[in-house]
């Protein structure tokens, strides 16, 4: 950031330094592969949305997306676990049972969070787009709380309605001020939230008809999930003295 | 006198007008429609989930199966998230490849949109023209790919292989005679780049028969012109992009204003609508088919010019060709490493746009430096379309709402995902 104060180059950093002269203390601004990213506090949110939205050298009409992320297992590779199955298909790697507690009391998936310290497990990521600047801009906030809990957009960007039904929908984050928190992609009824890193793969039951009942019933799922690649983590990357390839900093 | 009510009506999700399984539950007044509440998510798949599973290479046919009526645009988004995390260009052929796919991917959805939008309001005959010509170009996508829709042709770091050589030819068969085969072979005897070129040279025509079916046609007009009228402000704040945003006389297209690949090396113009109406979006679409053309010719013209590399050649991220897998201990351990583990992509996060034919249509890719992605977000253009469809249709009549979905350009494998 400080690099950027001085002489701004790049429009990424011209636009990093005009956030951090506007709000200063309030964004973290950061600038990664040509691209802004700021994080700021859930509470800051609203208020500093609505300043991107209508001051007009900023100007972000539009929002693009808004993107749930649950950060329990960042970092976390499949060969790091000590207790997972040494046999089966998935042997060795822990990754086949993301559920809580297996049913024979297997390995507790949800016990070690890797969320950075001090900070939530969900963090809501927004795009913002302007179409008088041609800019691009990232807000992180996270959401705290059990629920998680967070500001709506949905006065500021209509837009904002499905897209914040959709990451309550996947990961149960709660938008204040939402007018009409459906679901919106998973089935009529359906429990629990998908894309929280605890859910397993494969879901919790399965639907089939039932001659016997001659109706369609819910039943636990009797697939397996097998991991044929597991997932992990080196620092080796492909492309060598790429600016962005070879920092390794764990 | 009996009470009246409102009445509400399920349309969908089995209904031929609804574009696959939309499910709107309508509230109406008479014929009028005093709210609409579409119910997606039918045709769910977890996409984004399965990809967190997954290492990077395999999801690229998943991309595919989101729009799939334009499967290469998608991949091309998702390859230039991972390039731009891993910090890779890929050769400059490969990325003029991509640009000629990617615009004929254009004309195969606007062909499709057109089609089905038609045959939805009552044009029967332009759905069958429409379908003659994407034959042609489902052909291309066979002769590059192997595959007539979910190609998987685009990898990071380039694409798959190079444009062949020759064309597949029809077969005489007990229902094709000799002759009517060589009818058909006629303009296949060259490679690929020929027949595209022949391609591009009648399609012009071909747009000019859709034209007079349609464009001065009374009853197209009728069930089009000031239907479903969006202002310039309300299409920014709705999320709209793409044609239903140009339709709106917004001339935004990230082409021009965030050219990716060669786009900027190529000479094309942005047709905006007036009105913000479905007549004007028919006419920006129809445009653009055009576009598209002339950016496929000039392609052409570069690629028949300019042979090379289409891949780059780093086997840490594309594996090595066949022949030296079997002589060379390194290419071999390359070749296992990337098929049992991929490559690790370094930590970070990037979020990348290509103008799909429908709009932007964006992956948002989240990498905590494994070999699978730890979160990829889908920014489908058509989800943030049918989430204005209450706002859209309300006051309508029923028969608009058809309209309205059709000018959308609906598919359910982007906005269920």
């Amino acid at each position: 950031m400080s690099r950027s104060l001085d002489a701004p180059k790049t429009p990424a950093e011209a636009l990093a330094a005009r956030l951090s002269e506007r709000f200063g203390e309030k964004l973290d601004c950061r600038i990664a592969v040509g691209q802004v990213t700021a994080e700021l506090a859930a509470e800051d949110l609203v208020e500093v949305c609505r300043a991107l939205r209508d001051e007009p050298d900023l100007r972000f009409e539009q929002l693009m997306d808004v993107c749930g992320v649950d950060y329990s297992a960042y970092g976390q590779a499949d060969w790091l676990t000590e207790d997972a199955s040494t046999s089966g298909f998935s042997r060795g790697v822990s990754a086949g049972s993301y559920r809580e507690t297996t049913p024979e009391g297997g390995p507790d998936r949800s016990a070690p969070d890797r969320s950075p310290p001090g900070r939530s497990r969900f963090a809501v990521v927004y795009h913002l787009l302007s179409v008088t600047h041609n800019r691009r801009l990232r807000l992180r906030a996270y959401a705290e709380g059990d629920p998680p809990c967070i500001a709506s957009l949905i006065d500021l960007w209509p837009s904002a309605d499905w897209f914040e039904r959709e990451a309550f929908d996947l990961f149960g984050i709660l938008f204040e001020g939402h007018p009409d928190l459906r679901r919106i992609l998973t089935d009529y009824g359906f429990i629990g939230h998908p894309f929280r890193k605890d859910f397993p793969l494969e879901g919790n039951v399965e639907v089939r008809y039932d001659p016997e009942q001659e109706r369609v019933i819910y039943q636990p799922v009797t697939i397996e999930n097998r991991v044929l690649v597991p997932k992990v983590i080196r620092h080796d990357y492909p492309v060598p003295g790429t600016s962005t390839g070879t920092k390794a900093d764990a | 006198m009996p009470e009246i009510r409102n009445m509400t009506m399920n349309f969908g999700p089995q209904h031929p007008a609804a574009h696959g399984v939309l499910r709107l539950v309508l509230e109406m007044d008479g014929e009028v429609i005093e709210r609409a509440d579409p119910h997606i998510g039918l045709l769910h798949r977890a996409t984004e989930k399965l990809a967190e599973s997954k290492p990077y290479n395999q999801s690229i046919g998943y991309m595919d199966r989101l729009d799939y009526v334009s499967m290469m645009c998608n991949e091309h988004a998702y390859v230039l998230a991972i390039e731009r995390l891993l910090g890779i260009e890929p050769p400059i052929r490969a990325q003029y490849i991509r640009v000629l796919f990617d615009e004929i991917t254009r004309i195969l959805n606007h062909l499709m949109w057109l089609g089905a939008h038609g045959l939805d309001i009552g044009a029967m005959t332009v759905f069958l023209y429409c379908f003659r010509e994407r034959e042609d170009l489902i052909d291309c996508y066979e002769a590059v790919s192997g595959t007539r829709m979910h190609a998987t042709y685009y990898r990071p770091g380039g694409v798959y292989r190079d444009l062949p050589a020759s064309m597949p030819q029809y077969q005489p068969t007990t229902f094709r005679s000799h002759k009517e085969v060589e009818r058909l072979n006629d303009n296949r005897r060259g490679s690929l780049l020929d027949f595209i070129d022949d391609f591009a040279e009648r399609f012009p025509a071909c747009v000019d028969e859709y034209e007079t079916l349609l464009t001065d046609n009374r009853i197209w007009k009728q069930r089009t012109v000031g239907i479903a009228v969006v202002t310039p402000e309300r299409a920014l704040a709705l999320g709209f992009t793409g044609p239903m945003l140009r339709g709106s006389g917004v001339a935004w297209d990230l082409r021009k204003k965030q050219p990716y690949a060669v786009y900027d090396r190529l000479d094309f113009d942005i047709p905006v609508g007036v009105n913000g109406d479905c007549y004007d979006r028919y006419l920006v679409r129809i445009e653009e088919m055009r576009q598209s053309t002339r950016l496929i010719k000039q392609c052409i013209a570069w690629l028949r010019e300019n042979p090379g590399p289409v891949i780059v050649s780093d086997h840490k991220l594309v594996p090595p060709p066949r022949e030296v897998m079997k002589a060379d201990m390194e290419a071999l351990i390359h070749h296992f490493k990337l098929f049992t583990e991929g490559y690790c992509v370094p930590e970070g996060e990037v979020y990348c746009a290509v103008e799909h034919p429908k709009g932007e249509f964006g992956i948002y890719l989240v990498s905590d430096g494994a070999n699978k992605p730890y979160r990829l977000k889908v920014r489908a253009a058509g989800f943030a379309h049918l989430a204005a469809m209450n706002e859209l249709v309300r006051g309508h009549m029923l028969a608009d709402v058809v309209a309205t979905i059709g000018t959308m350009d609906i598919v359910f494998g982007e906005i269920d995902r």
